[in-house]
């Protein structure tokens, strides 16, 4: 009886270790946030820093962000031009592709790309931070590491993903137009005006970029917090890394979920 | 890297991102093509309007000439009443039809206005009287079956 109810107090224990430590990074998480919100004036009196970020999230992820949306629209282009001609509909092509760019792949696939390409290099870069202990150097000279690199970088991803969403939603429409129109043949005036009469401007253009916003702060705040909690190890970094990919993946397709419900519904 | 050329790829950065959007309004979406702005509202009352939504296009003659604004349901008299934007372009006379038509077999479905003979128009906060039904396949199928049945005897 003994022996059966240590080993359930155990069991117990271990659940409500893993439930406080979970809670207590959450918590540290969004002290992180709105620490990151009183600084921002700071950090915007030098506004230099920040445009330094954006050339490092966004201009550098322009390629992959262009070429995978061409890619992308391609491939929606054969298939939605396979499965619409059996029902004699070829010419629904071009809005199949501009309504799901348009609301869910652009944003959706911009930020996976985003947290691969951008997140994991904050998470490494500020990781190694504070590993070397710049961070502490910094509040020595009583500069503050979150007014002087956290919060840069932050606006400079929720300045950059709505941009490169826009942008991949814009390549991958005309890669849709380069199968659609040359390759396979539709009609380009079918194919241009079927998708203005159903696309929605402010139902589709604008929710598309709120979810990009969206996603823009939960994926730079998930890489800010986790290169910050890492700890100060080789293998710890290596850990926060692999995390930013895991959690902001996570969290982009749940929200996706969460806010397309919302907005449906709304 | 310094300061100047970095300011210059991220403005080129973001001027893509703006063309891009501008391009998605544009070209892609109906910002210029539908874009109505001056309405003026019509109510229409059916008995039954099947599968119309809100946003569904009013149409003259094919044309897009306004959107449903919002269908209720009436609790006194039992029936929808839905309310149409029209564009302030386009003027019917009072005495103008309002049809729920489908688009297609399948299609989503619409309202049609069929201009009547009369000289005055249609002003904002007037009610369409002559309507007619959206067709319910179901209704269609059981009448079908009635006659077909009746003549048999």
């Amino acid at each position: 009886m003994n022996i059966n109810t240590k080993t359930l107090l155990k069991f117990f224990e271990k659940i409500g270790r893993s439930f406080s430590s979970r809670a207590l990074r959450l918590g540290s998480a969004t002290r992180l946030f709105f620490l990151i919100l009183i600084y921002s004036a700071d950090s915007f009196k030098r506004i230099h820093l920040t445009i330094r970020e954006i050339y490092f999230t966004g201009v550098m992820s322009l390629v992959i962000i262009i070429v995978s949306a061409f890619f992308v629209g391609m491939v929606l282009g054969l298939q939605g031009y396979y499965t619409l001609q059996k029902y004699g509909s070829s010419e629904a092509i071009g809005v199949l592709v501009a309504l799901s760019l348009v609301r869910e792949l652009g944003p959706v696939v911009t930020a996976l790309l985003f947290a691969g390409r951008a997140g994991t290099a904050i998470t490494a870069e500020i990781g190694l931070m504070k590993a070397t202990e710049q961070l502490s150097a910094m509040e020595m000279m009583a500069v503050s590491p979150i007014a002087r690199i956290i919060a840069p970088r932050f606006w400079a991803g929720v300045i950059t993903m709505p941009i490169l969403a826009s942008i991949f939603s814009m390549v991958g429409v005309l890669g849709g137009y380069v199968v659609a129109v040359p390759i396979i043949g539709v009609d380009e005036g079918a194919f241009w005006s079927q998708m203005q009469a159903n696309v929605d401007f402010r139902f589709d253009v604008i929710n598309g970029l709120i979810k990009s916003v969206v996603f823009g702060i939960a994926c730079t705040i998930i890489a800010l917090f986790e290169g910050f909690d890492a700890p100060p190890t080789a293998e710890g970094v290596s850990r926060a890394t692999t995390r930013t990919v895991v959690t902001s993946s996570l969290a982009i397709l749940a929200l996706d979920f969460v806010l397309t419900s919302f907005m449906i519904s709304g | 890297m310094d300061k100047i050329k970095l300011d210059a790829w991220v403005g080129i950065f973001v001027a893509i991102g703006v063309i891009s959007l501008l391009g998605l309004a544009m070209k892609v979406g109906n910002l210029t093509s539908n874009d109505i702005r001056e309405t003026y509202t019509v109510t229409a009352n059916f008995e039954n309007i099947g599968g119309l939504k809100p946003r569904a296009p009013v149409k003259g003659a094919g044309v897009v000439v306004g959107r449903v604004n919002s269908i209720v349901f009436d609790t006194e008299a039992y029936h929808a009443v839905v309310s149409i934007d029209i564009d302030k372009r386009y003027v019917f006379p009072k005495d103008t039809f309002a049809n729920i038509y489908t688009a297609g077999l399948l299609g989503e479905q619409y309202i049609g206005l069929e201009a009547g003979g009369e000289e005055k128009n249609l002003e904002q906060g007037d009610r369409i009287t002559q309507t007619q039904d959206a067709v319910v396949l179901e209704k269609l199928i059981s009448q079908f079956l009635y006659s077909k049945a009746s003549e048999e005897e």
